[in-house]
């Protein structure tokens, strides 16, 4: 490793190009720290818009008005103001509303909730706001005899929304929930603006010191583009391996 | 009849379409309510604990000018980005689509690059990397940050553009192509006066969807210090004595802004989506 390091460093000598999150111990720790951030992040946003979309389309199927109305209400108000100045408004806004609770480890009093904590609740409402179109969408395009069928079995209406609705709208739902997950990862760096050190974070940091400005640009680009690479190919890999014959967009051949 | 009616009543997810036009109006006064509640929310919670100062009340009508002043520039840098996203765009979803195998994969290339890579990366990218001011012809032509960030906008929008054109031209059915040949038309006759007339409809709505993401994210320019909403969000709060119960409503003063603007333009764009909806 020390082998490589040092080229780095000589070739920074060299060229000019200067990496200093390869060579330099304390910007690599930090940058380490960073992605590993920005993927937790990007995990934990992920899971809990899905569930935010997957009770959401079954609440808007509730009985209850006023349910249906509440669920439209949120995906409106989230769908349509920008998700920078909902982490506003939850971090500092809401933030202040909340008590400050003795956190033992630093001896000091902390946020009840910290900035990670809002930058992922505020993500995850964001994202799970289009999820729950995006379920519901592939809910309608279940064919109506399948729920037909399953209430004469006498199946519930949670019995039909889990065992029968869902499996099928989530094939459905797949290249879209795919978009949105894709366009969630890329979102995740707003964090950066409520000071979580993510990627972003940590890349304003070393450039700030090194100046480097453009090389840590370049290597953001890769490694975001990189990461969604990655997920594009889960995804595919996912939408094959949940393939039924005979049924939605895929099957049959 | 009743047979659907007993669906409907056991399972409404599914019957709930059909009244989805009915429920328009609905929404639009469900979204309106839910907004207006966290608005006047917040600013009652933070009059009744902000004793012995101005009223928040007093404080949003004193500086609402300024803000909406700075919401009108968040306005026109999206429209600029996406006008400027727009114009680049078109031609980059024609050049994907060219016979000429190597223009297609660079233009593609192109688009993929912009498409996948995080917008506030991008911005970043061109507000320090540009150069502060061009030189043309002995002529300095400065370039504010704002310009800046109109361009680090117009990127993703004319990648994603780019493909919305593409999208738009490949639905058009394989016959229009044939039968314009067949009329002697040239390959570029039959794109600029065939094709792609037909396809302003097809792009509208995704194009006004965009259009909405790009007027959203123009608040991320105040990351990168330019003088728009949500930068003089903080400059009226740290004006007013950096009081932290006002940071609720100052914020949902620009949440609510945003959302009257943008949950008109969603609407019509779900309606031209219904109108222009491709029969099965």
């Amino acid at each position: 490793m020390q082998l490589i390091y040092d080229w780095f460093r000589e070739f920074y000598e060299r060229t000019g190009i200067n990496l200093t999150f390869i060579y330099d111990p304390f910007d690599r720790a930090r940058m380490i720290k960073g992605f590993w951030l920005t993927l937790e992040l990007s995990f934990v946003t992920m899971v809990l818009s899905i569930v935010i979309g997957v009770v959401g389309a079954w609440l808007k199927g509730a009985r209850s008005l006023l349910v249906r109305y509440g669920v439209d209400g949120f995906i409106s108000l989230f769908r349509n103001t920008p998700p920078l100045v909902q982490i506003y408004f939850f971090y500092f806004g809401l933030g202040y509303l909340l008590p400050r609770v003795y956190d033992s480890a630093s001896g000091a009093m902390v946020p009840l909730v910290s900035n990670i904590e809002w930058a992922i609740l505020s993500l995850s409402l964001f994202a799970g706001a289009f999820n729950i179109e995006i379920f519901r969408s592939g809910a309608e395009a279940v064919p109506h005899a399948m729920i037909e069928a399953a209430d004469s079995l006498g199946y519930t209406r949670g019995q039909v929304y889990w065992s029968i609705v869902l499996p099928l709208a989530l094939r459905n739902a797949l290249p879209a929930l795919g978009n949105n997950l894709v366009n969630l990862v890329k979102t995740t760096n707003l964090a950066y603006a409520i000071a979580v050190p993510e990627l972003m974070y940590v890349s304003r940091e070393i450039w700030s010191d090194a100046s480097n400005v453009p090389e840590m640009m370049i290597f953001l680009l890769l490694v975001y583009i990189g990461l969604v690479a990655l997920l594009v190919a889960g995804l595919n890999w996912l939408e094959r391996a949940l393939q039924i014959p005979g049924y939605g967009q895929l099957g049959g051949h | 009849m009743l047979r659907f009616r007993d669906a409907f009543a056991i399972s409404p997810f599914i019957g709930a379409s059909a009244g989805a036009v009915r429920d328009c109006r609905h929404t639009y006064r469900a979204a309106l309510i839910v907004a207006a509640g966290v608005f006047v929310g917040s600013t009652a919670l933070a009059a009744a604990t902000g004793g012995g100062h101005d009223s928040v009340f007093t404080i949003l009508v004193r500086w609402a000018p300024l803000l909406l002043w700075g919401f009108l520039f968040n306005l026109v840098i999206s429209v600029l980005s996406m006008a400027a996203g727009t114009a680049a765009g078109v031609p980059l979803g024609i050049m994907q689509l060219s016979p000429l195998r190597p223009l297609a994969w660079v233009a593609g290339l192109i688009i993929q690059f912009f498409r996948n890579a995080p917008w506030l990366v991008l911005l970043f990218m061109c507000v320090m990397l540009l150069p502060f001011e061009f030189r043309v012809f002995g002529l300095r032509v400065p370039f504010p940050d704002w310009v800046k960030s109109v361009v680090g906008f117009a990127l993703p929008a004319m990648a994603n553009v780019a493909e919305i054109v593409r999208g738009a031209v490949q639905s058009v059915p394989t016959g229009q192509w044939e039968s314009s040949e067949s009329l002697g038309f040239t390959r570029r006759q039959a794109m600029l006066q065939i094709i792609l007339p037909q396809c302003i409809k097809r792009m509208l709505p995704p194009w006004m969807n965009l259009y909405s993401l790009i007027a959203m994210s123009t608040v991320n320019a105040s990351v990168v210090g330019v003088n728009e909403m949500l930068t003089l969000t903080a400059q009226v709060h740290a004006a007013e004595g950096s009081r932290p119960e006002l940071l609720a409503p100052l914020y949902s003063f620009a949440l609510v802004c945003f959302f009257l603007y943008a949950y008109p333009i969603g609407k019509w764009t779900e309606r031209l989506e219904r109108k222009y909806q491709v029969k099965d």
